[in-house]
């Protein structure tokens, strides 16, 4: 019951990750990669085997096997992954902001002039993200 | 045993500089520049000593945290670590004194991203462990992000927007790749890996392979193979020179993955994943090639030329490391040197010349002529002659060797069409870009206003220039280095046994090395 409730957690999580990726608009697009990476999370964790009472600390008296213990290491590997997709997700926030307001439009695929000199420059350097216009 | 820290310097000394660049930044701007070049001298120094050991071969591993092979993390450096090491330390001080005189001022935090960026490449160039790989992709990754947005407008910002989504779904995928070769194997330190893997039970053969091919998906990510790799053009086209000359690095990155993990964990030896992969990567990197080329012929910009003739050299590697014998890996090997040398002199080159057509840029419309025709001139038809493959240069003896290695090879037919097609279409992209700038001007004198090439910007592009001679003119010893690289890489089992068997610093031999210090 556990592996089929996770298993489909992830299958769901990804399904919409995905959908949420595909529609190309800068706000979406963050949304789909952060359930994504919430399903790759959870499966990360699947991979070590999960089961109810399983704690990875070694306590007194309980022989060191993996029928007793939960394996440690992938959960130091989604902790690992968690930090490096939050900030991933910070990032792709601010570039979406600042795409959104430099470009005028929420389209992945904003139409830029290629034509124009003006498109080659920063028009307002160091302010990443900023709502001036 | 002592331990050997020259191994894990590469990666330590960016990340501290690059830490100390965001303190410096704020208090002493002025300086920054030469720490940065010192730093970087400094990297190419101890690139230098690595290469030399790992030419004697020795392959040299660093335990991180001195906990034993297969459960801590192992630093290698080997024939081929040392080799990308090297080359992306001197790509790197070529990139770095170019960007004084101009780009290292024009946004915030510059050189603190080019140190970090440096430090992931050094990282995932040494490291012996999936998972750490995937930590150093992330790491050179997300100062490349911020690199590429330097100072960027519009157009950087859109493809920059891409090229960051893409990057994001391509590690969704390698963690699940390198999680399911945890679940399945029970290690992510490569060299266990090719053991556990090479004695999985025959029921675990889907999964592994599965995992595999997820792993060399995101690797043809990054190497900007066939149908993952419309992400670059845009991307190289829109960063700046320094960072798009860095960059040239970036795709060698994904080569060099797929180098290692097909050699080490889908070796000929590797049970149920045994060449995995092999004859779609050659059928793709054959059809990368002729992608290249046809976007070459087709690409507006300057920039977009070069960066398509990256991808280029991309497909060309990819398909003989595909190939797989070792001749074609010496050649592949060769050429990648080569490549990346003369990609990064091209993007610094258009760069100079972009500045003095005014604001028509690097697009190729007849505009004001530059303002040091013969210095340019001469300068873009050597490079171009470079990158296309022409004899006295190394581009013609390193695809010579890639051809001559595969003449007997099954589909050679294949390659061989692309590789020299691929040369001629570069070449022509290349005469008619060349003929537009310099020849087919609107007005006959130069915008007054036009920068001259700055005593830097020379410094970097004569230095390219230089090593892609040098690396012609020394053609025998570099080919003996390849060739010894490739005949490491194709026995694996040395690497193995050196990386599981490498003792940890015992707490005697600590106080010893500690008391030898004191003393």
């Amino acid at each position: 019951m556990t592996a089929w409730l996770i298993a489909s957690g992830i299958g769901v999580l990804t399904a919409t990750g995905t959908w949420l990726l595909l529609r190309a608009r800068t706000f979406d697009v963050p949304l789909g990669l952060t359930l994504l990476s919430y399903a790759v999370n959870l499966f990360i964790v699947a991979m070590g085997r999960v089961g109810p009472g399983v704690p990875a600390i070694v306590r007194a008296g309980v022989p060191p096997s993996l029928a007793h213990y939960a394996d440690p290491l992938p959960q130091a590997l989604a902790l690992t992954a968690i930090v490096i997709s939050f900030a991933m997700t910070a990032l792709l926030l601010a570039l979406a902001l600042k795409a959104r307001f430099v470009n005028d439009s929420d389209l992945c695929d904003a139409p830029v002039d290629d034509a124009s000199p003006a498109q080659d420059v920063d028009p307002a350097p160091g302010r990443v993200g900023s709502f001036a216009r | 045993m002592t331990p050997d820290h020259l191994i894990v310097a590469p990666i330590l000394l960016p990340l501290l500089v690059g830490a100390l660049m965001l303190v410096v930044e704020r208090y002493r701007p002025d300086v920054q520049g030469a720490i940065a070049i010192a730093a970087t001298v400094a990297l190419c120094a101890v690139a230098i000593a690595l290469l030399q050991r790992a030419a004697g071969d020795e392959i040299g591993v660093y335990l991180l945290g001195n906990w034993p092979a297969p459960f801590g993390i192992a630093l290698v450096a080997d024939r081929l670590s040392a080799l990308m090491v090297a080359m992306a330390a001197g790509v790197a001080l070529a990139a770095l004194v170019h960007a004084q005189s101009r780009w290292a001022r024009c946004g915030p935090h510059f050189h603190a991203f080019f140190q970090f960026q440096l430090a992931g490449l050094n990282g995932a160039f040494l490291t012996a462990d999936l998972f750490n790989l995937f930590v150093f992709f992330e790491l050179l990754l997300i100062a490349s992000y911020a690199l590429l947005l330097h100072a960027a407008g519009g157009r950087a910002l859109r493809s920059g927007f891409h090229y960051v989504v893409v990057n994001l779904a391509g590690s969704s995928l390698f963690l699940i790749a390198a999680s399911l070769f945890y679940a399945l194997a029970g290690t992510l330190n490569l060299a266990d890996l090719a053991v556990k893997v090479a004695a999985a039970p025959a029921a675990d053969a889907g999964l592994l392979r599965a995992a595999g091919l997820m792993l060399l998906v995101v690797f043809a990510l990054k190497a900007a193979v066939l149908p993952l790799g419309f992400w670059l053009p845009d991307t190289y086209g829109a960063a700046p020179a320094p960072v798009a000359a860095l960059f040239a690095l970036m795709t060698k990155v994904g080569v060099y993955a797929i180098l290692r993990t097909t050699t080490l964990v889908f070796g000929p030896d590797a049970g149920p994943v045994a060449g995995l992969g092999g004859p779609v990567l050659y059928a793709l990197g054959v059809g990368t090639i002729v992608l290249g080329a046809l976007g070459a012929l087709a690409a507006p910009r300057l920039k977009g030329i070069v960066a398509f003739l990256v991808v280029v050299s991309a497909g060309t590697l990819v398909a003989a490391v595909a190939d797989g014998t070792a001749q074609t890996l010496a050649g592949a090997l060769y050429y990648l040197v080569h490549s990346t040398l003369a990609a990064a002199l091209l993007f610094l080159l258009v760069e100079a010349i972009a500045r003095q057509r005014g604001a028509t840029g690097d697009r190729l419309w007849s505009a004001a002529p530059v303002a040091q025709p013969a210095l340019l001139g001469l300068m873009f038809l050597g490079a171009a002659a470079a990158i296309a493959g022409l004899p006295p240069l190394p581009g013609f003896i390193g695809k010579l060797g890639i051809l001559a290695a595969t003449v007997d090879a099954p589909h050679a037919a294949w390659l061989w069409t692309a590789l020299l097609g691929s040369g001629l279409v570069a070449m022509i992209a290349l005469a008619r870009a060349g003929s537009r700038i310099f020849w087919k001007v609107r007005q006959p004198q130069p915008d007054p206003a036009a920068v001259r090439v700055g005593g830097g910007e020379l410094a970097a592009i004569a230095g390219l220039a230089g090593a892609v001679v040098a690396l012609a003119v020394f053609a025998a010893p570099a080919q003996q280095y390849a060739m010894a690289t490739a005949a490491q890489l194709l026995a694996p089992r040395g690497y193995i046994e050196r990386v599981l068997g490498a003792p940890p610093v015992t707490r005697r031999a600590a106080v010893a090395v500690a008391g030898e210090g004191a003393r």
